[in-house]
């Protein structure tokens, strides 16, 4: 199935552009045709996730190198939607760090496990010479 | 990180003056906290009114300067959150740990 909304953004391996990608997905909640939910909730989550994908690249997999850029890819059908976050690190096992809960007390851990609470579908793959945390959220 | 630093007798009030708290800017809190716990001043009330948006790292440096208070028997409490800032707390069941309470004279009050 084509997909109708395309948004593909490269962006420097700094934390500075955190806002501007989460907004996107928050402005995105509100266009896209499928979605029956709650809006306002959507438009959180998905800068929510997006914040955490993001951060997660350029501070752990891209070790905060200021050579290295993060690549974000958003598509969106009536059905679902998609989002794909390009690093250039060595990659990390997804499911390990999924199974370990962070405890009450833990200052980090969080963000992984957020986006897995969130989209119903993560994976982290590599593609090319890059890998990929791919997180879907269907609409039905 | 813009802040207001107001001292109340032994407690010091923190507002959050951003929209955003997230892993750009949550490590300067976590450092002026800090500095107020090397002061001894340990009792801190962090006004979150203006913030719209809290993510994993923001959680993280509130959840710092509540391991530090306590550890030095001081207390951090949180008040004025946003519905959508509120839900967060909830989503990693953080709202266990932290007191939160709806105004700023009910988390004075507290102490």
């Amino acid at each position: 199935m084509s997909k109708r909304i395309k948004v593909d953004i490269t962006v420097p391996n700094q934390t500075k552009y955190l806002g501007v990608i989460g907004r996107i997905g928050e402005s995105m909640a509100y266009s896209l045709k499928g979605y029956q939910g709650n809006r306002r909730e959507l438009a959180y989550h998905l800068n929510l996730v997006l914040t955490e994908a993001l951060a997660n690249a350029i501070c752990h997999a891209n070790s905060c190198d200021p050579d290295k850029d993060v690549r974000v890819l958003i598509t969106a059908s009536d059905q679902d939607l998609t989002i794909k976050v390009y690093d250039q690190g060595e990659g990390f096992d997804i499911e390990a760090l999924a199974k370990l809960k962070a405890q009450k007390h833990d200052e980090g851990g969080r963000g992984i496990q957020i986006i897995f609470k969130l989209m119903d579908q993560v994976k982290y793959l590599q593609e090319g010479n890059r890998n990929v945390l791919e997180m879907v959220k269907y609409f039905h | 990180m813009q802040l207001k630093m107001v001292e109340q007798d032994d407690i010091v009030n923190i507002s959050i003056e951003e929209e955003r708290m997230d892993a750009h800017n949550s490590g300067d809190l976590k450092e002026q906290m800090l500095q107020l716990f090397d002061e001894g001043k340990c009792n801190l009330i962090i006004d979150l009114s203006s913030v719209r948006f809290i993510d994993s790292s923001g959680l993280g440096a509130l959840v710092s300067g509540f391991k530090n208070a306590s550890a030095r028997e001081g207390s951090l409490k949180l008040c004025c959150l946003q519905p959508q800032v509120r839900s967060m707390f909830e989503l990693t069941r953080l709202h266990r740990v932290f007191e939160i309470f709806a105004n700023h004279d009910e988390a004075l009050e507290s102490f």
